[in-house]
């Protein structure tokens, strides 16, 4: 028989050490599938590897996918942190893309200088009106945000089809559904010449830094964990708890308006309906990997863009299906959730007392 | 009488992680005997019974029971089933009730297989009578136990039992929730039980009633048999020195001329879910340097009163005043920043964030003071130097001022409440249950922290189920009874039990 006990405290061993080696079980177990793939489990492992540490142009590509999923796995972080179950970062990031397009494709000829502050801000703004609503409805009515935001994400990407055929359909698009460019100097310049990887990227680590600091550090962020970990009890220590709430909801809609901002801004230049390859919903998977904490975000925002981009340059090569990056980012979650339970419990063998006689 | 000899517990040990909460403990219990288990909170009780019932696996020793030629056979440890079989049954402190259900289909569920419920009915309501009219304990039989009285559901509780054939009845904390009435009827039944050769052990920590209705008592103290005595041989200051290993020291109190209003209620009503959940036209008033107690069974408006006083609801109609000044808008930051200290019921729900760290639970109620914070970022030195000697000063031992809240022991916990209350030298305290569930050395750093502030002249409205507590404490008593509070003029007990009841004395 076995029994299953609360550890007393964990070891910053156990909490360093686990995640990274529940990401290598994760890997471990990726290798089934590929043999059923019928590749060489190996060389696959090896062209994974150089896909994104082979050459300067993978590893920014790397960088560059991993972008999005730092802004949508703080936006997931943040309001998780509070209990604020936001499922619609997907939503939200096509939210803050649209304002991006509508800003920036034309309707203000203003300098760089002053237009890329305004896209950003606009993009911060509408995304987080996207998670404000179903805040506030979840104030005011108790309606359950799980469900508002998930299916928010459908009218918006609906909402988002009517604009591309219509009020923001680039005239020269060859008929496409697509926005028109984004002006160039509203463009998020690049990093590095002849890469894809744009100042996105360093947003994004400031955002993460910001937010780290201000969770741990500041009031705010001490009443947000209070009221994210016994709202009871915030609230009867006179926390605001509403506007606690409102506050992270609204801070975590900007953070995913961020993504599509830079998606649109940095990268694509021009809004169409498949922007993201659902970066919403992987934001949350980052953001689970990182025990919600803003810096591990980028740590394991890197790990997932890892995956996908290695698994892609894998199934390139190989012939195998690029399916396979899904799972093993799927696997690497279930490990993960298996490491913390492992982190937080000791399982105990317990020698059953046979009856005498 | 107590000749035979029907259950023994041999050398019990238990322990979770590093406590011991069961150390070689030896228990016998006879033929038609009442035994008291007494002890502190903590002192291993309710994990000595649990053994027993099969909940909890012992780490060592067995258990014997009985059978009918009085020949002793081992228990199988850790089944409840092996103890149900054995003749063992078990009334817990929380009922283990299905509320929809009446009270014949909650005494048959699990004793009767569940295909057979329907049929069985009759023959099994007929056999509930007959144990209602030989045990005198009488219970609706019809009703959805949800809607039965706590003592009708305890009945209920312990019909179950009687309904499996039990030699042997083990009560947890039995009148923790009854009226004084109420528990002096059911130790009747209990005593006619015995004289029909019914066992029962019974847990409580009630001195009273452990000296009035046992015959004999056993100690607990550390998870340890701290000593055993015949009932009819002990006092109460031997068995408090049993429990705790000392004499229990005493608060000298000195009476004191109130001073001016500190709160005032003028015709409140708020109204909750249900009656009992609300204040109807309340009128009270809490004198600086008094303590009010406020006696009653618990959920007849005690909720309602706490919540208005923290600042947690809101009144439908009157007038909440505070130094005769109204208050307009009922928050939890109003509150505290009029000068009042909440001790709240539910420490864990309402007191402390169990995953942050005890410092940061002691500053939660002041985070916009300029010692805490500066420019909205808070001043992490300060905080833990404030949390150290606070710390210090209240007792507050456990893993350090950095460590999760949710590690410090009950009575720790409770000890970081009063800190972050009293520190703030609060004009009115709510104390809500302030010492249940503690030990007698935290209760008792509760009751002096209580007095100490009286006698600073701060007004303190104390809610308790525990009569004793409040008759010691309270310099006035109100009585509740469905949502309406009425003066008590007499501090006899029964008097008060009456009153608690909502019969007017």
């Amino acid at each position: 028989m076995i029994r299953i006990e609360a550890r007393d405290s964990a070891s910053s061993f156990m909490k360093l050490g686990i995640p990274v080696l529940s990401a290598c079980v994760a890997l471990l177990l990726a290798a089934i599938p590929l043999m059923f793939a019928g590749a060489p489990v190996g060389a696959s492992y090896v062209q994974m590897f150089m896909g994104v540490f082979g050459s300067k142009f993978a590893f920014s590509e790397m960088l560059t996918r991993a972008t999005p999923l730092i802004f949508t796995g703080l936006a997931a972080a943040l309001a998780f942190r509070a209990k604020l179950w936001n499922i619609g970062a997907e939503g939200q990031l096509y939210l803050g893309a649209l304002a991006a397009a509508a800003i920036g494709t034309g309707v203000l000829d203003i300098s760089g200088l002053l237009l890329i502050p305004v896209i950003i801000l606009c993009g911060c703004a509408a995304g987080a009106f996207g998670m404000a609503v179903p805040a506030a409805l979840k104030i005011r009515f108790g309606a359950d945000e799980v469900v508002t935001t998930l299916l928010l994400n459908f009218i918006i990407l609906i909402f988002l089809q009517y604009m591309l055929e219509g009020p923001l359909k680039d005239p020269m698009g060859l008929g496409w559904p697509q926005t028109a460019p984004i002006l160039d100097q509203g463009m998020l310049p690049p990093l590095m010449e002849r890469m894809r990887i744009h100042y996105g990227f360093v947003i994004a680590l400031i955002c993460a830094a910001v937010a780290q600091f201000m969770l741990l550090r500041s009031v705010w962020g001490f009443k947000l964990r209070a009221v994210g970990e016994n709202r009871n009890a915030a609230g009867h220590a006179g926390i605001p708890v509403n506007r606690s709430l409102l506050t992270a909801a609204a801070i975590s809609g900007a953070l995913a308006g961020l993504a599509g901002v830079s998606e649109v801004a940095g990268l694509k230049g021009y809004l169409t309906a498949d922007l993201s390859p659902g970066f919403g919903y992987t934001g949350i998977v980052v953001a689970m990997l990182a025990g919600l904490s803003p810096g591990g975000v980028v740590v394991s925002a890197l790990f997932i863009a890892s995956v996908f981009v290695g698994a892609d340059s894998m199934s390139r090569a190989m012939g195998v299906s690029s399916y396979l990056a899904d799972l093993v980012v799927a696997t690497a979650l279930l490990c993960v959730l298996v490491g913390g339970f492992v982190a937080r419990y000791k399982i105990v063998r317990v020698r059953r007392q046979l009856e005498r006689r | 009488m107590h000749s035979d000899k029907i259950l023994a517990l041999k050398g019990l040990s238990k322990t979770f992680g590093t406590i011991a909460a069961n150390c070689d403990v030896d228990l016998d219990l006879h033929r038609g005997e009442i035994l008291a288990l007494l002890g502190e909170n903590g002192a291993g009780k309710t994990t000595l019974m649990n053994m027993l019932f099969g909940h909890y696996m012992p780490d060592a020793g067995q258990i014997e029971v009985a059978d009918a030629n009085q020949r002793f056979l081992p228990l199988t440890l850790g089944h409840p089933q092996a103890a149900i079989a054995a003749g063992i049954g078990m009334v817990h402190q929380h009922f283990t009730l299905a509320e929809n259900l009446d009270a014949v289909d909650n005494i048959m569920l699990g004793a009767e297989r569940l295909t057979l419920l329907p049929r069985k009915r009759a023959a099994a309501e007929k056999k509930i009578r007959a144990i209602m009219a030989e045990s005198g304990l009488t219970a609706p039989l019809d009703v959805a136990v949800g809607k039965l009285t706590v003592g009708e559901r305890q009945r209920v509780e312990i019909l179950k039992a009687l309904y499996r054939d039990v030699k042997i009845l083990v009560l947890d904390e039995p009148t923790a929730v009854l009226t004084p009435q109420e528990a002096d009827t059911l130790f009747e039944n209990i005593r006619a039980m015995a004289q029909n050769g019914l066992s029962v052990i019974f847990i409580s920590h009630k001195l009273r009633e452990v000296l009035a209705f046992s015959h004999r008592i056993t100690v607990l103290r550390h998870g340890k048999n701290a000593g055993e005595i015949k009932t009819d041989q002990a006092d109460e200051q031997q068995i408090a020195r049993l429990m705790v290993g000392a004499e229990t020291p005493s608060h000298t109190r000195e009476t004191q001329a109130n001073g001016p209003a500190i709160l005032r209620f003028k015709g409140v009503s708020v109204k909750g879910r249900a009656r009992r959940d609300s204040l109807q036209n309340v009128d009270l008033t809490v004198f600086s340097g008094e303590i009010l107690g406020i006696a009653g069974v618990s959920g007849n408006g005690q909720t309602a009163l706490a919540g208005v006083i923290s600042g947690m609801l809101s009144v439908e109609s009157g007038e909440v005043l505070i130094e005769d000044q109204p208050l307009l808008d009922i928050t939890p930051a109003a509150m505290i920043s009029r000068g009042v200290g909440r001790i709240p019921e539910d420490r864990h729900r309402d007191g402390i964030v169990g995953s942050m760290s005890v410092a940061e639970n002691m500053v939660i109620e002041q985070l916009d003071d300029p010692t805490i914070q500066q420019n909205g970022l808070l001043r992490r030195d300060a905080i833990r130097d404030y949390a150290e000697t606070l710390s210090l000063e209240y007792d507050v031992r456990g893993p350090g001022a950095q460590a999760s809240a949710r590690l410090l022991s009950g009575g720790n916990i409770q000890k970081l409440i009063l800190a972050r209350v009293f520190d703030r030298s609060p004009k009115l305290i709510l104390a809500n249950q302030p010492t249940r569930g503690l030990d007698m050395g935290a209760a008792s750093e509760v009751a002096r922290r209580l007095l100490e502030a009286r006698g600073r002249g701060a007004g303190i409205v104390l809610i308790s189920e525990d009569l004793d507590e409040i008759l010691k404490l309270s310099d006035r008593i109100l009585v509740v009874h469905d949502g309406a509070f009425s003066t008590a003029k007499t501090r006899d007990r029964a008097q008060l039990g009456l009153m608690m009841a909502g019969q007017a004395a």
